[in-house]
């Protein structure tokens, strides 16, 4: 075990883990955080998808100890029910969820590619979300929502 | 729904003083009257209820599907004295939404704010046992006059009696709105729900008298209420079953064979004794799994373990699997229809259309792989699942376990969509297994590949079918034969204390249940059903001169073989139902190629249910169908093609009406298809929450293309090999995507059916359409691969 310092949503955490420890379980399991899921721990369904920095990352194969001084931020760091963030928002007007499992994915993905990119075109974006899934296949619903957001950020 | 919360659940409730005498007065002695939601309310189990009282399980609340259900109102609904409402329901959410909808049924029904209720789902220790949560069933159980809507509006009556009584006014002259009963005409004399009722019992049956509301008078029903449960979704505070916490809780992670057929030899517990936070590998027969005081403790302990297996028995080889099953013995066999004279119509024919389909095993993939959590202590046992079935999980956990079932809790708790049999039922017993192995909670997450692997698959199909066509061109006798393989399924089904229809259940040692042969299949007996839609829609379904089908044509033989499976099946969604109805609508499309007719015509001309006949032709208005022959005029043999299909179904027989046109692109070249619209129509009855049917109708259809173009589960000559995304395909966020229109015919004078699959039966088959309208080559095989659009072309 070795202690080592995370920044997450905002706070800063000192926490005791087995070497090679997978950021997604220190964020569940240590940190008790409900937004980024396990999913497929392969990096190929994006369910485990947090904020580091401005990228979106996989956590469940990136190790806890290479996460250092990067800000982390999961999808419940962007907002609460009562007060979400526009690209959450956007997915609560646009009732853009089933089961609502890989909406970090689904989110932070757009959130970060966009919020790098704001004048992405819908190729792009698209391009952005080629390694995200959605079972319920809300895709339809899910990529109105982005697009609401992409005008907010590029207006 | 859960959120972080409603912890509720996990604390133990103590009885009251109330609740006591309330036993004791009714004579239940294993009822438990529980103090939830500041209301006194009733929880128990009918089954229990039926020994107790001798009450018939079904005479108000009439149940399809296999749960007693319940005839007290108090199993149902219970008011607080601040008026909020708490109902108990057997039907849960599983992101189809049906929290929000059955919410909005009782604000309609009670006539009280939708704010001010709260629903608990599928908890066997408070909720009616309403079997499972499948089937397209919610709405036809709870929506229709039983169940949950007739407590609703018994509870309703009732209290409108009692209003009478403290306002000496008739019932008549009074009106419930809002939790609160005025007079008419006086609308200072009130008084509100939870001053007549408020923390007391109904005590009272379901009343089958009590009036519903008509649709025209719903305003809450009938709207396009938000989901309740997508705020939290959206900002990562809802909490799934993944989520779930409980004091001094272990982590779990199971060891499977690896391969089919593969016995335990041994398992050295050295191997991993010395690891970080090792607590004990749990062996039982051939069920193996670690528990570690972390998750990722046990993920490294499981791999580390040492475990030798025997050979696995061997599968048959993938490429040739479709004659494996034409082939295979014994099976069981039905004759769902024959009118004898099928082979006298078919020498009389002026043409004939022969063609077979086949259908792969596909997996329901759930996007989180399955995840519970159990907490077995001593004789009791707590287990929080995302199965379908709570109920019958009561009792084959009961008996997983050794324990007595009324030792047995189960709460629902939110998984990851499901679609129906996923990993969700295997890992509540490989939960309850290694909890009962340490005597402490245990939380089993599985692992991408055992969630694959050996999930309960969707069942594959080979369908021969022949289509007799007159002079006039119009079809006179239909003759379909089909072969499918099936292998475990739900919890409990057909042997109630038999835990061995998914994979966790025969590793431990119980035999799965047994395959019953029939052949012969015997006469087609009783009334016609079609409840795996095997007949098509263009049938009369005549059994004994009692006509049941939706079409026109009398001469009619349909004879199906089940075997037995070389992997785990269960019910994935639209199970049997969509297979079929790929293979009948793209037949009928041959057909009315043959007899040069638009298929949407040709579709018609077979058809007697007026029903049907308006989704499809709703579908086909909104799409702006172009009525001609397939395939199209002048089509170009190479480069990228366009067309457009149709097809039609009546959701097993009689629950949920649906039509689907798809427009598609086709590269000739790569043999890539790409779908750039579906238009659905559909009618499943009076339309609860239209957003709601909508997102249910888009994901289905989406689902359905995605079955429908890439996927498929494959193995080698021991093991499954679809063990991850690429080694199975889904449609990605990036992937094409069509536009989605959903024509609602809202059917406010008939009764709730099923909504949830309509949409998924039909895209394989309009897709499917779609291609041969686009390019002349019939493809008819799932998936439609770049590979075997190419076959099909050079076939053409």
């Amino acid at each position: 075990m070795s202690l080592i310092e995370l920044n997450v949503n905002g706070r800063r955490h000192t926490v005791d883990v087995d070497p090679g420890t997978p950021l997604l379980h220190v964020l569940s399991d240590d940190l008790g955080l409900t937004g980024p899921k396990f999913g497929c721990g392969l990096s190929q369904c994006g369910s485990c998808t947090v904020i580091a920095g401005d990228r979106a990352i996989r956590s469940c194969v990136t190790s806890a100890e290479s996460v250092g001084d990067v800000e982390i931020t999961t999808l419940e760091g962007l907002g609460t029910p009562e007060n979400p963030h526009p690209i959450q928002q956007a997915f609560i007007d646009e009732q853009a969820a089933q089961c609502g499992f890989c909406l970090s994915g689904v989110i932070l993905t757009s959130k970060a590619f966009l919020d790098r990119t704001p004048t992405a075109t819908e190729t792009e974006i698209k391009q952005a979300l080629g390694g995200v899934l959605c079972r319920c296949f809300t895709h339809t619903r899910m990529l109105r929502a982005i697009r609401r957001y992409a005008e907010q950020v590029s207006a | 729904m859960r959120t972080k919360a409603s912890s509720e659940a996990t604390k133990d409730i103590p009885m009251t003083v109330d609740a006591l005498a309330a036993i004791e007065r009714a004579g239940f002695s294993r009822r438990r009257f529980l103090k939830g939601s500041g209301a006194l309310i009733v929880g128990f189990s009918v089954s229990q209820l039926v020994g107790d009282l001798g009450i018939a399980p079904s005479s108000v609340a009439a149940q399809r599907l296999d749960g007693a259900s319940s005839d007290w109102l108090d199993a149902w609904i219970a008011v607080a004295e601040d008026g909020h409402v708490t109902a108990y329901t057997g039907k849960c959410e599983f992101g189809q939404g049906i929290y929000t909808a059955q919410t909005q049924l009782i604000a309609e029904e009670l006539a009280v704010p939708f704010d001010r209720i709260t629903l608990i789902q599928c908890d066997t220790a408070r909720c009616p046992d309403q079997g499972t949560t499948s089937g397209s069933q919610s709405h036809p159980t709870n929506f229709n006059q039983g169940s949950l809507a007739l407590a609703a509006a018994t509870a309703r009556e009732r209290l409108l009696g009692m209003a009478s009584v403290r306002l000496r006014v008739p019932v008549a002259q009074l009106i419930a709105s809002e939790g609160v009963i005025s007079v008419q005409g006086d609308p200072s004399t009130t008084v509100a729900y939870g001053a007549l009722i408020g923390g007391r019992e109904f005590r009272m049956r379901l009343s089958g008298a009590a009036m519903r509301k008509r649709p025209r008078e719903w305003t809450v029903l009938g709207t396009s209420v938000p989901r309740v449960d997508i705020p939290a979704l959206a900002t990562g505070h809802f909490e799934y079953v993944h989520n779930l916490r409980v004091p001094d809780m272990l982590h779990g992670r199971v060891v499977r064979p690896p391969a089919v057929g593969a016995t335990l030899r041994s398992v050295d517990e050295s191997s991993v004794r010395e690891m970080p936070g090792f607590v004990k590998v749990v062996v039982k027969q051939d069920f193996v799994g670690v528990v570690a005081e972390k998750p990722w403790q046990a993920v490294r302990a499981a791999r580390q373990l040492k475990v030798a297996w025997s050979p696995g028995t061997g599968l048959p080889a993938h490429s040739s699997f479709y004659e494996y099953l034409r082939n295979q013995k014994p099976t069981r066999d039905t004759l769902l229809v024959d009118s004898k004279d099928v082979d006298e119509k078919f020498a009389q024919a002026a043409h004939t259309v022969t063609a077979t389909y086949y259908h792969p095993y596909q997996m329901h993939g759930s996007i989180g792989s399955s995840c519970a959590v159990a907490h077995v202590n001593g004789d009791q046992a707590t287990v929080w699942s995302a199965s379908q079935a709570a109920y019958a999980q009561k009792t084959t956990v009961a008996a997983l376990l050794g324990l007595p079932r009324e030792n047995v809790r189960i709460i629902y708790t939110m998984g990851s969509g499901c679609y129906g049999i996923n990993g969700a039922d295997a890992v509540t017993y490989d939960a309850a297994l290694l909890s009962q192995g340490v005597g402490r909670p245990v939380r089993v997450q599985l692992s991408r590949q055992d969630e694959m692997a050996w999930e309960n698959y969707g069942v594959p199909f080979v369908i021969d079918q022949r289509i007799a066509i007159d002079a006039n061109g119009d079809i006179i006798a239909w003759d379909y034969e089909s072969w499918s393989a099936e292998l475990g399924g739900r919890p409990g089904n057909p042997n109630p204390m038999n835990p061995a229809s998914v994979v966790t259940g025969m590793l431990a040692g119980f035999e799965p249940p047994a395959f019953v042969p029939r052949s012969p299949a015997p006469d087609p007996t009783g009334s016609f059903q079609n409840r795996r839609n095997d007949v098509p829609s263009y049938l009369a379904g005549c059994i004994g001169g009692n006509c049941g089908g939706t079409g026109t044509i009398k001469s009619e033989r349909l004879l199906s073989h089940i075997g037995r499976s070389l992997f785990w099946t269960g019910p994935l969604r639209s199970p049997n139902r969509l297979q079929n109805t790929f293979a009948h609508e793209c037949i009928m499309d041959e057909a009315a190629a043959l007899a040069k007719a638009d298929p949407l015509e040709y579709r018609l001309r077979h058809l007697a249910d007026r029903r049907l006949m308006g989704v499809l032709n709703a579908a086909a208005k909104a799409a702006n169908w172009d009525a001609r022959p397939s395939p199209g005029p002048n089509r170009s043999r190479t480069g990228i093609v366009s067309g457009r299909g149709i097809a039609c179904v009546l959701y097993e027989g009689d629950n949920g009406y649906g039509a689907m046109v798809a427009e598609v692109d086709v590269d000739q070249g790569t043999g890539q298809v790409v779908v750039k619209r579906l238009v659905i129509g559909q009618d499943c009855g009076p339309v609860s929450n239209p957003d709601g049917i909508r997102n249910q109708a888009e994901g289905g259809a989406l689902q359905g293309m995605s079955r429908a173009l890439m996927e498929e589960v494959t193995w080698d000559d021991e093991k499954i090999t679809s063990i991850d995304w690429q080694t199975y395909n889904s449609l990605s966020l990036g992937s094409s995507m069509p536009t989605i229109e959903t024509v609602l015919i809202n059917q406010t004078e008939g009764k709730a059916m099923g909504a949830g699959e309509v949409s998924i039966t039909l895209s394989a088959a309009a897709i499917g359409n779609a291609i041969f309208d686009a390019t002349g080559a019939r493809i008819r095989r799932v998936p439609f691969t770049p590979d075997r659009v190419k076959e099909a072309l050079a076939g053409a």
